[in-house]
């Protein structure tokens, strides 16, 4: 065991981890961001929720596993953090009360009061997703430690740059969203999703590269992992890379092919990632704690890592069945309300 | 804030977020498993009673589960906003089992709910019934984990701590079954189970009511007064030896409990009473003579350690865990009683002609969570005022915290989960009401035709609304 460098393992689980949730999730979270843009009476709302009623509960467990994981191999990462983005955290977790609930609620309540829980969905997955997005750019921006303690003021991390990257995640899951939807339903409801994805796609590209120029001026660190050496190489082939992505996104909506897109704005979201993962790496809270510093003792990386090794392909497979169990188009009497 | 603490106020709103939390899986932990036997005495005997039960309490768990998750993953994150020293310090022995947990129960949960809830007509009953399964596996084993991170908490073994005060893992099999820990376990999942049973008692007992020949109503109805019958009991023996572990092992804690100030041989009972920490005396008193130490100590002048053998300072709410024992207690008792009673009439052959009996169980439907909650409150107020007894004060285990920020955000959780699960419980309670009734064969046969799905296996979908 001793060879191998632990936390930097560790790193990458969790990496993988939050890459996961904001895959799967996002897209969910975006069908609730999309809610309100499309009619109540036409019954599409339905559709929409049924798309995810099956899956959503697992797509979320990730976002657990990246706070307990987090606690368990970066314990200090985890004490800095969650006071830091105080706020941001509980609203998050408020909304995604507001919206989990609806799931089942939405079909409980008497057709006249039904409209309070289709608000309740979208409005609590877009304050989940603004919350999430002011986090990033928080993160982004660096958290102030003293004495293995957050020691920044309490409204740190509300700055004009991490409200443009929670408007910006909520564009972006919008477009994960309204992809899904292409993917999973038909006629006038995938003609619509197919605006909001062309509409949410261009979105997503305009923020992200304001964003990406804003990032390298934050500080000096930043400048340096994009610009400097073997680096400035990556830093070429990822705005490559997402054009093609984009042109597969729109040339695919164009086309009215049916899938290509989702995986077209999935590959625009990990490329997005890739970009953060590098500005971060080697540090796990920026400006100051490293991967290294950050992680828990040995034994506490050692065993957990013998589960994951054990579970997480085990979590992927019956992940994996559950969305071949729902495969295809949902249809309307496809739920079981 | 108010005039009060920071960390009181992030106490409080653990305890509110945490109180809250755990209603939903007291009641899914019993209720997965309840499933579980109902569809598989579906598919063994093929009775259709079974799984139009099944369906039934389906749907109700499908809305007590999703409030569950939601509040659940609340509670993953408050241990960083609001107690970041301990997370720091603590996450190295907890973090990992809770990782565990996520890993083994909350992804086995979510994985196969989607297929239990929604799956009926997309896959086959075999492979429904393995979903339905993992389900109430996911609950057991997230019962283990976390069950095994408080009890380390209550009784901390198998760590060493380092140059940085953090509590290191030295042998993790001492950390995961730390003396408490089985105990606890045991307690809580039959806690669960009795919590449940009494929740189907008391819809089976309503329904039959309002019409005693309701075979779906039967059929709960006995099948929970089997488990109250039955587990109170073994209940009553678990807690019992839970707390002689407890005396072992956390001595003030049952200090507190008995409202023992003095050391004193041959103590009494003390059925009711006002401790009070300020006078260090316990006021108003009904007790029972020696039958504390007989208890305790299993002899009739054992000697039985008072608060004063402790540290003023190291004193716990002695009032509040006096009084939440007691009514945890006398919920097991009225339990027991119930058991005992629908025992004899099943004996007289009588079970569903009593209508007191039905009566009572309807009223006793919430008592399960009332003495989850009370037990609850023991064993964690009694923990103070330390987080890791004896080791780490909870005074020391909190966040670089705001008054306003805790503050404000308390009255959020309050006003959220009130309006949010209130109402959810509120569509529970009414999916209760709505009455079980056995499902004629020949509307089986045309709603079958309706549902208008091809190909898959769909004869046992029909009962849902």
């Amino acid at each position: 065991m001793l060879e191998f460098d632990l936390p930097l393992i560790w790193a990458a689980i969790i990496a993988f981890a939050i890459l996961a949730y904001v895959s799967l999730d996002g897209f969910d979270l975006g069908v609730g961001i999309l809610f309100p843009l499309v009619p109540e009476e036409s019954g599409h709302r339905d559709v929409m929720m049924n798309s995810v009623a099956p899956i959503w509960d697992g797509n979320e467990t990730w976002l657990v596993l990246g706070g307990g994981g987090l606690l368990a191999v970066f314990p200090l990462a985890y004490a800095v953090v969650l006071p830091a983005l105080y706020i941001p955290i509980i609203v998050m977790l408020l909304g995604l009360i507001f919206r989990g609930v609806a799931f089942e609620f939405r079909w409980r309540a008497s057709e006249k009061r039904r409209i309070w829980w289709d608000r309740s969905f979208a409005f609590g997955s877009i304050v989940a997703t603004l919350a999430q997005g002011i986090c990033l750019g928080a993160l982004i921006q660096g958290i102030e430690v003293v004495d293995r303690s957050f020691a920044g003021d309490r409204l740190d991390w509300l700055t004009p740059f991490s409200l443009l990257t929670g408007f910006s995640l909520v564009v972006g899951y919008t477009l994960l969203g309204a992809t899904w939807l292409v993917m999973k339903t038909e006629g006038e409801l995938q003609n619509l999703a197919r605006k909001y994805s062309m509409i949410s796609g261009l979105g997503t590209l305009i923020l992200v590269g304001i964003a990406s120029f804003a990032t390298p001026f934050l500080d000096a660190q930043y400048h340096h992992r994009w610009f400097e050496g073997t680096n400035l190489l990556f830093s070429i082939t990822i705005p490559f890379l997402l054009a093609i992505c984009a042109a597969i996104l729109f040339i695919g909506l164009k086309r009215h092919h049916d899938i290509r897109p989702f995986f077209a704005a999935h590959g625009i979201f990990l490329l997005c990632y890739i970009g953060i993962g590098i500005s971060f790496y080697p540090r796990m809270v920026p400006p100051d704690i490293t991967i290294w510093a950050a992680a828990a003792p040995e034994k506490s990386l050692q065993f957990l890592l013998v589960g994951t090794i054990f579970l997480v392909p085990i979590i992927l497979s019956y992940t994996i069945y559950n969305y071949w169990v729902f495969r295809g188009k949902v249809d309307k009497e496809g739920g079981y309300h | 804030m108010f005039g009060i603490d920071a960390i009181d106020l992030a106490r409080m709103q653990f305890a509110f977020t945490v109180s809250f939390h755990i209603i939903f899986p007291a009641f899914s932990i019993g209720l997965a498993s309840y499933l579980a036997v109902l569809e598989g005495l579906w598919l063994w005997k093929k009775e259709q009673k079974y799984i139009e039960v099944f369906n039934y309490w389906k749907t109700i768990f499908a809305v007590g589960f999703g409030m569950g998750v939601v509040s659940g993953i609340v509670m993953a994150y408050q241990f960083g906003t609001n107690w970041s020293v301990f997370s720091d310090k603590a996450g190295p022995v907890i973090g990992p089992l809770m990782g565990y947990e996520v890993m083994s129960a909350f992804f086995l949960e979510a994985g196969f709910l989607g297929v239990m809830l929604f799956g009926q007509k997309r896959v086959g009953p075999r492979l429904h019934f393995f979903a339905t399964l993992m389900v109430a596996a996911g609950t057991l084993f997230s019962a283990f984990w976390i069950l095994s991170v408080n009890s380390w908490m209550q009784t901390p073994t198998g760590h060493i701590i380092n140059a940085a005060g953090q509590f290191v893992p030295d042998d993790w099999f001492n950390v995961i079954f730390n003396p408490s820990f089985p105990y606890r376990l045991v307690h809580m999942v039959l806690a669960a189970y009795l919590t449940t049973a009494f929740v189907v008692g008391a819809v089976g007992a309503f329904h039959l009511l309002k019409d005693k020949s309701n075979k779906n109503a039967r059929l709960m109805f006995s099948m929970a007064m089997w488990m109250a019958a039955i587990v109170t009991p073994i209940q009553i023996i678990a807690g019992d030896q839970h707390g002689l572990n407890t005396l072992e092992h956390q001595p003030a804690k049952i200090a507190a409990i008995e409202g023992h100030y003095k050391n004193v041989k041959g103590a009494p009972l003390l059925l009711f009473g006002m401790p009070d920490n300020d006078e260090a005396k316990t006021l108003y008193t009904v007790e029972v003579p020696r039958l504390g130490s007989l208890i305790l100590t299993h002899s009739w002048d054992g000697e039985l350690q008072g608060l004063e053998s402790f540290p003023r300072e190291d004193w716990p709410n002695t009032f509040l865990i006096f009084w939440t024992f007691r009514i945890m207690v006398g919920m097991g008792m009225i339990m027991l009683f119930i058991g005992l009673w629908s025992s004899l009439r099943r004996y007289q052959g009588r079970l569903y002609e009593d209508r007191w009996l039905a009566r009572a169980a309807v009223a006793a439907g919430p008592i399960g969570f009332i003495a989850v909650l009370c037990g609850w409150v023991t064993t964690e107020a009694g923990r103070q005022p330390w987080t890791v007894y004896g080791l780490l004060r909870t005074s020391e285990s909190a966040s670089p915290l705001n008054g306003v920020e805790v503050g404000g955000t308390l009255i959020a959780f309050i006003l959220v989960y009130f309006v949010l699960f209130g109402t959810g419980v509120y569509y529970m309670l009414r999916l209760m009401a709505k009455s079980p009734e056995p499902v004629p064969e020949t509307t089986t046969a045309s709603l079958k035709r309706a549902s208008g799905m091809t190909g898959a296996p769909s004869t046992f979908d029909h009962s849902q609304s």
